[in-house]
């Protein structure tokens, strides 16, 4: 499949801070790439780069394995954190204005907006103007305007903010099937929960530097624990406790008994395996829940950020 | 190419749209030429009033001065004597002349009063002093026994005719004619400056705080917008002002048809002088249009014309780059104004340096403001008119275009990084550094 977008050691200073520092990545073709960092990591810088907003100081960005361009912005669909449209322009007149920006005819954008504004239920606003709509209107308005042009990368940082719950499905299912129809999408975001959602692959930006890249179940696979939740029922729950802490490492603090099952979180040395620690549970009592402990999104960001300290 | 006329197209039409800039290009013209109707037809009312005077003159000898104006009637009620004409008076004139009787010119002359209702208007006052004083001066030289005709034949107006010394003749009215020339083209540059200079960081500011800015960099290079942002809202100006030139033509052409001719050029005062003045006052005034329009075609109209469009877009960019680049460090209006002072101070500078320049057109000053390319465009189109040495013009041009490019370098800097920026105020050394990014 190859990548759509390759960053190659690009740094970036302001004066005396550096922004990023020697960062590569590279995003596959038809994925959705999580790009995560706590604020001030340089996330934002690295996305104004790829959008040519602002130059790096060093290093090379290949759009589609070509050298970036100043005609490649047609090629790339950007929804920026800080967003907004003209207030005292009418709906219509501005997303043809950015279309035609983004390189559209006068007529074809005409035509894109149209199935757009149809199938998002709002033809009736073209003539309104922005400030007589609600912020989540605006919104709708904006995501349109940044896929109009239909680019083979779509960025989006922090999409999903100013939306309420349902919306923010819609415009996630949307991004999906923008996915599916085979653009590849740049998604910089705090919400872990649709990182998990939505994420193929993942890079970890802490202070200018990348720290983690790749796969998200892959990275998930490197940050688990070697942990299962097993749940127990037995008449001794004491009795079987002390027989498990003997022979395995228990999480204490996770213990917890509800009605007459013992939930336990148990740690495996290397040498253990899995297969062990069920034959010598079925042997003390009945279980009735067996998982492993894979971390989530917000785990793995929380320890990587934590160790990158 | 094609981005930056589809930015420029969006800016003229913000602007134009604007409904402040339809009320001020409409209103502004209707207003300027209600006002100006207005003050004429108050005259001209004015003028239609008549006036009528008593007056006793007991000396039996100033009788010829009292003859009937278009707008002042005399009754002589000299038979009444003073008291019962000041009693008649008040009922139905507007005032009472008195001149007592004595057999020294000197003495009636200090001794003629004016009783009337309300103070009277001083033109009409003086009107007839000045009747009184040149009919008394005539009565002094009869009683010399000298020929009142052969004084008058000595009676001689001087009027000097100016030369410079490649043998053009220019006049007093030439130079308040290059007064008006340069003058008002200065001013219209700086007025253009000013309004739209802010219209454009106001433009900037707008794009900011509605966070559309980086949805459009993302497309299009941050210059572009500036620029195209810069002469969007130069058009709309140049607009704005063909719209108020045709207007204010139009409507004055409307308002002469209605009023006749005559009251507008200044018609009304003359029905308050006698007819010979009248006469004397329109010969003057023919030939003094006659010299007006040789010295209009004597002024350098072509380079005048030229070097007030270089300057007018030198002038204007400059400006224009600067309030650009102020809007985008800031984050509302209120916060520009430590940065508007050093702006508008050159400005200022040029227009009151523009006072002394029409004084002395090629003094030290006026060459050095026109040749400093902040001050060049109003102070240099000043100097204009009154000629100037080529090689200055060259200079000060050549100045200007070094500057431009400078300073378009240098706000085009802070506009790429400003308008990126949120939240702080940012100080001069900031700006400083941000030149450096």
């Amino acid at each position: 499949m190859g990548n759509i977008l390759t960053v190659e050691n690009v740094c970036k200073t302001y004066g005396n801070f550096t922004a990023l520092n020697n960062v590569s990545i590279s995003v596959p073709k038809g994925s959705v790439f999580g790009l995560l960092g706590p604020n001030g990591a340089g996330k934002t810088s690295l996305i104004r780069i790829i959008n040519q907003i602002t130059l790096p100081d060093s290093g090379t960005i290949l759009l589609d394995g070509e050298v970036l361009q100043p005609h490649h912005v047609h090629q790339i669909g950007y929804l920026p954190e800080e967003r907004g449209l003209y207030k005292s322009m009418k709906v219509g007149e501005q997303a043809l204005y950015l279309a035609q920006l983004k390189g559209l005819s006068e007529a074809e954008a005409k035509k894109k907006l149209k199935y757009w504004f149809e199938k998002f239920g709002i033809s009736d606003w073209w003539n309104k103007k922005i400030q007589e709509l609600s912020k989540g209107m605006a919104q709708k308005v904006q995501f349109i305007v940044t896929v109009l042009h239909s680019p083979k990368l779509l960025i989006f940082d922090e999409p999903f903010s100013g939306f309420d719950p349902i919306n923010a499905n819609l415009i996630k299912d949307e991004i999906l099937k923008l996915r599916d129809e085979g653009a590849s999408i740049i998604f910089s975001t705090h919400r872990m929960e649709s990182v998990e959602e939505l994420c193929d692959y993942i890079a970890l930006i802490n202070k200018s530097n990348k720290i983690i890249d790749g796969k998200l179940h892959e990275i998930k696979q490197q940050f688990k624990t070697n942990e299962f939740e097993v749940g127990l029922v037995s008449n001794s729950k004491v009795n079987l406790l002390n027989e498990i802490s003997s022979q395995f490492t228990v999480n204490l603090n996770k213990e917890i008994t509800i009605d007459n099952e013992l939930r336990l979180v148990i740690g495996l040395k290397d040498n253990e395996t899995s297969t062990d620690l069920i034959q010598f549970l079925n042997d003390k009592a009945q279980i009735n829940h067996f998982t492993e402990i894979i971390p989530s999104a917000n785990d793995i960001f929380l320890k990587a950020v934590a160790n990158n300290g | 190419m094609g981005k930056l006329k589809l930015i420029i197209k969006r800016e003229f039409f913000a602007k134009v749209k604007n409904k402040s800039f339809i009320i001020m290009t409409i209103l502004s013209p209707l207003l300027m030429v209600g006002f100006f109707s207005l003050i004429v037809f108050l005259n001209v009312k004015n003028s239609e009033e008549v006036r009528t005077i008593a007056y006793v003159d007991d000396s039996q000898l100033l009788d010829s001065v009292f003859t009937n104006t278009a707008s002042t009637k005399y009754v002589n009620l000299t038979a009444l004597g003073i008291d019962e004409a000041r009693k008649q008076a008040k009922k139905s004139y507007y005032g009472v002349l008195y001149i007592p009787k004595n057999d020294s010119l000197n003495a009636i002359s200090k001794g003629i009063s004016f009783y009337s209702e309300d103070a009277p208007s001083l033109s009409l006052l003086g009107d007839i002093e000045n009747k009184l004083e040149k009919k008394i001066r005539d009565l002094k030289i009869e009683q010399l026994n000298f020929d009142v005709a052969k004084i008058k034949a000595t009676e001689t107006t001087v009027d000097i005719i100016t030369e410079n010394f490649s043998g053009e003749k220019s006049s007093k009215i030439g130079s308040i004619l290059r007064m008006f020339a340069g003058g008002g083209f200065g001013y219209l540059i700086f007025m253009f400056i000013i309004i739209y200079g802010t219209s454009v960081m106001r433009s900037v500011i707008e794009e900011k705080t509605s966070r559309i800015i980086e949805v459009i960099i993302s497309s299009v290079k941050p210059f572009q917008l500036m620029l195209g942002k810069i002469l969007g809202n130069a058009l709309a100006g140049i607009l704005q002002f063909v719209v108020w030139m045709i207007s204010a033509g139009l409507l004055l052409f409307i308002v002469t048809s209605l009023f006749g001719p005559e009251a507008t050029s200044s018609g009304s005062a003359m029905g308050q002088m006698n007819p010979e003045m009248v006469q004397q006052m329109q010969q003057s005034s023919a030939t003094d249009l006659q010299v007006a329009l040789a010295e209009i075609k004597n002024l350098p109209i072509l380079t005048m014309f030229f070097s007030f469009i270089f300057y007018f877009l030198g002038g204007y960019l400059i400006y224009s780059s600067i309030y650009a680049a102020i809007g985008a460090a800031v984050d509302s209006e209120t916060d520009t104004q430590q940065f508007m002072m050093p702006v508008l101070i050159p400005l200022m500078i040029a227009i009151y340096v523009g006072f002394s320049v029409i004084e002395n057109p090629h003094g030290p000053i006026a060459l050095g403001f026109s040749l400093f390319p902040l001050t060049s465009p109003i102070v240099m189109l000043m100097r204009i008119p009154f000629g100037v040495p080529w090689w200055q013009i060259a200079l000060s041009m050549a100045l200007l275009l070094v500057t431009f490019v400078g300073i378009v370098w240098f706000a085009a800097k802070i506009y790429r990084v400003g308008i990126l920026m949120y939240g702080k105020k940012p100080s001069y050394k900031e700006l400083y550094k941000w030149l450096k990014y």
